[in-house]
């Protein structure tokens, strides 16, 4: 279906399988991730779409497949090129992962003194205006215990494009916040993608608010993508699975039920077993 | 930034006097026989040490001057061989000075006094002290008074023997 | 068949021992190559020496005061039986340097400062902050893990030092100005009995080595437990019972290379 050449591919997914325990999460996954769109992979909650990042960034090994991200394999490159990757991939965790021992300024300066050598008011500038960018610049000197969700994840953020990198993971930026700051989130995320130039991986299962800003959607369950395609061709032509995924209907081609024996059966297992009637 | 300055400050302070308590162990509690590292070895053969071990003291007139190093057996000449470091300042101890191994105390640890002689040379790296006196075994003393007192006739030897 | 079981039983949680043990070395391992990116930046040692050593020291001092003071009051009880109550400060001094400076500071460590770095390193990993950091690549393991270990074991020596020296103290106070032995004597006997190669240095040696042993637990513990709140409570009591059991076991090796002859 993706017929650009490579050069236009960040991310490059083959065949990943990965299971945890006995429980296959991958089984021969492909994900293309064009540079400079927001590519949205969206799916039921388990199906390892934080896993996905972390495979993504090198955190988690696969145990087959491969990931080329701009070209070089995360899996097979040295620690050290892995690191250098990683300069160009920001990431923005579900809590915000900000250091609770740090404020927020220090917070946002801290990729800046760890890899690069500028002076502290040269920091502080870029502090600033990576601040500004998402509305905080006010907050600079409160500790993380005292930030909202919302703003947490903002200053996250910021910390994520301090080191201006190439693309920008985003784990489920949107769950549990209240419709303004989820507003919030969602016109930064498109403003960061349109006005550095980035390229976005959103991982989510908030429909309404992901196809808003998605270019591209993949759809992930049971271990498989389902579907992909921009979020118009999908409510035009996704499959029922799809239809009742983006639609959030509770029944469908997934069971509002635990698959399982039967509810009769089940509670006349119960009052006939021998052993029961015993005790 | 203020606060990493205090934390700065308070961590030298911790680790000053943490090395502070150290050198008090070091220079009030304990004492090191400086004598390993610098100072001259002589030995003296005993017929007897008695308890004397590494590490015992060597005095002079009551005044600690060094330690015992080693113990050893001349398997040759059946006697005890010790070595001792005896510290740089007592540098002038005569060749023919006496080392005597007694007891501290009527129970106590066992040590090499020395008693300085009269000669005009004085003792250096490796030299053998050869007028030793060897260490009193209270059994063997015991034994030789109630010997001389049985010889005597005078008393039942074996009431002695418990009274003591 | 139930002997069976059990033995399988007995079995897997012996592996699991092992397997456990290992994965520890590897993280140590791991650790240690962290030591470059501390030599370039001190000021993270600095920092968690603070947290590590001077947030310890309080009960460090108090207890060493109240240790040299019992064993002071107890050693006088005994030894003026035998009229010897001159050789108080060799007692209370041997007693402190030899055996309860390393070992009560090291078990009091890693109540103090063992369980927070445990727990702080759990909650980091609970909230995907060692996470972010490898993200941000920056190597969690050396920049926040190496600082805190290196923290740990140059701050016990001068913990047990501390104790030590304050226990020396407490014994002088109880032994010279409340009971009256003699002032000279407390001191010189104790000086002429103790060796500082064989007395001091051994026991600072040890307490470098329990420094070790119970930093790495604590630092393990935290980086292994399972990041819930759950599972940091209990990897913070690991830390506690796995550090006295190390801190107890180690002393007896200890001391039978050192002092054994």
């Amino acid at each position: 279906m993706t017929g650009e050449s490579t050069d236009d591919i960040v991310v490059k997914i083959r065949n990943l399988t990965f299971s945890r325990g006995n429980r296959k999460i991958f089984d021969g996954v492909d994900i293309d991730i064009q540079r400079g769109k927001v590519t949205a992979i969206m799916g039921p909650s388990g199906t390892g779409k934080t896993t996905l990042l972390k495979i993504i960034g090198g955190q988690l090994k696969p145990e087959m497949g491969e990931i080329l991200v701009d070209g070089h394999n995360v899996h097979k490159i040295k620690q050290k090129d892995l690191y250098e990757l990683r300069k160009r991939m920001g990431m923005l965790f579900q809590s915000g992962a900000l250091l609770t021992d740090l404020n927020v300024f220090d917070n946002v300066a801290f990729p800046l003194r760890e890899h690069t050598p500028l002076s502290e008011s040269m920091i502080r500038s870029l502090v600033l205006l990576k601040l500004e960018a998402v509305g905080l610049r006010a907050a600079r000197d409160l500790m993380p215990s005292e930030l909202s969700g919302g703003m947490a994840r903002r200053v996250a953020m910021a910390r994520a494009i301090t080191l201006d990198p190439m693309m920008i993971m985003y784990d489920e930026p949107f769950t549990g916040q209240d419709p303004i700051s989820m507003g919030v989130l969602v016109q930064l995320i498109r403003k960061l993608s349109d006005a550095l130039g980035l390229t976005s991986i959103v991982v989510s299962h908030d429909v309404a608010e992901t196809c808003e800003i998605a270019d591209y959607l993949y759809i992930i369950a049971d271990g498989k993508v389902i579907q992909h395609g921009s979020p118009d061709y999908l409510y035009k032509e996704g499959n029922p699975w799809v239809e009742q995924f983006l639609r959030g209907l509770p029944d469908g081609p997934v069971r509002f039920h635990f698959p399982g024996v039967g509810y009769e059966e089940d509670l006349f297992a119960g009052a006939l077993d021998p052993t029961d009637i015993d005790k | 930034m203020m606060n990493s300055r205090i934390i700065e400050i308070v961590v030298g302070m911790f680790v000053a006097i943490g090395l502070g308590a150290f050198f008090f162990l070091a220079m009030y509690v304990s004492s090191s026989s400086a004598g390993s590292s610098s100072g001259y070895t002589v030995s003296a053969r005993f017929e007897n040490i008695g308890s004397l071990k590494t590490r015992s003291p060597v005095t002079m007139s009551g005044v600690l001057v060094g330690r015992v190093d080693t113990v050893s057996y001349d398997m040759e000449r059946y006697e005890a061989v010790v070595t001792m470091t005896i510290q740089e300042d007592f540098n002038a101890i005569p060749t023919d000075t006496t080392a005597s191994v007694y007891t501290a105390g009527l129970l106590g640890e066992q040590y090499v006094a020395l008693e300085p002689g009269g000669e005009e040379e004085y003792l250096k790296e490796g030299d053998e002290i050869s007028l030793t006196q060897s260490a009193l075994v209270l059994e063997k003393v015991i034994g030789q008074v109630l010997f001389s007192k049985a010889e005597e006739g005078a008393e039942d030897n074996t009431d002695a023997d418990e009274g003591f | 068949m139930w002997v069976l079981d059990k033995l399988q039983a007995i079995g897997k949680s012996s592996l699991g021992i092992f397997e456990r043990f290992g994965r520890a070395t590897i993280f140590l391992f791991h650790v240690l190559s962290g030591i470059g990116s501390l030599i370039t930046r001190p000021q993270l040692l600095v920092c968690q020496l603070f947290f590590v050593g001077v947030l310890s020291l309080l009960i460090i001092l108090i207890s060493g005061l109240f240790v040299g003071m019992v064993l002071a009051l107890q050693g006088y009880y005994i030894l003026s039986h035998f009229g010897a109550e001159q050789t108080l400060g060799v007692m209370v001094a041997a007693s402190l340097v030899r055996e309860l400076g390393p070992v009560v500071s090291a078990l009091l460590f890693s109540g103090r400062a063992g369980s927070a770095l445990t727990a702080e390193i759990g909650l980091m990993r609970a909230t995907e902050q060692l996470s972010g950091i490898e993200m941000m690549a920056v190597n969690p393991i050396h920049r926040i893990i190496a600082p805190r270990f290196w923290a740990g074991v140059i701050s016990m020596p001068l913990l047990a030092s501390l104790f030590s020296s304050l226990g020396v103290l407490g014994g002088y106070f109880v032994g010279v100005l409340l009971l009256g032995v003699d002032d000279g004597a407390f001191w010189s006997q104790m000086q002429s009995k103790l060796d500082f190669y064989d007395d001091v240095l051994n026991g600072v040696i040890k307490s470098i080595i329990f420094g070790f042993a119970v930093t790495w637990i604590a630092i393990f513990e935290g980086y292994d437990a399972i990041p819930t709140s759950e599972g940091v409570s209990r990897a913070t009591t690991r830390t506690v019972v796995y550090s006295a059991f190390a801190i107890l076991g180690l002393d007896f090796v200890l001391t039978a290379l050192m002092f054994g002859n």
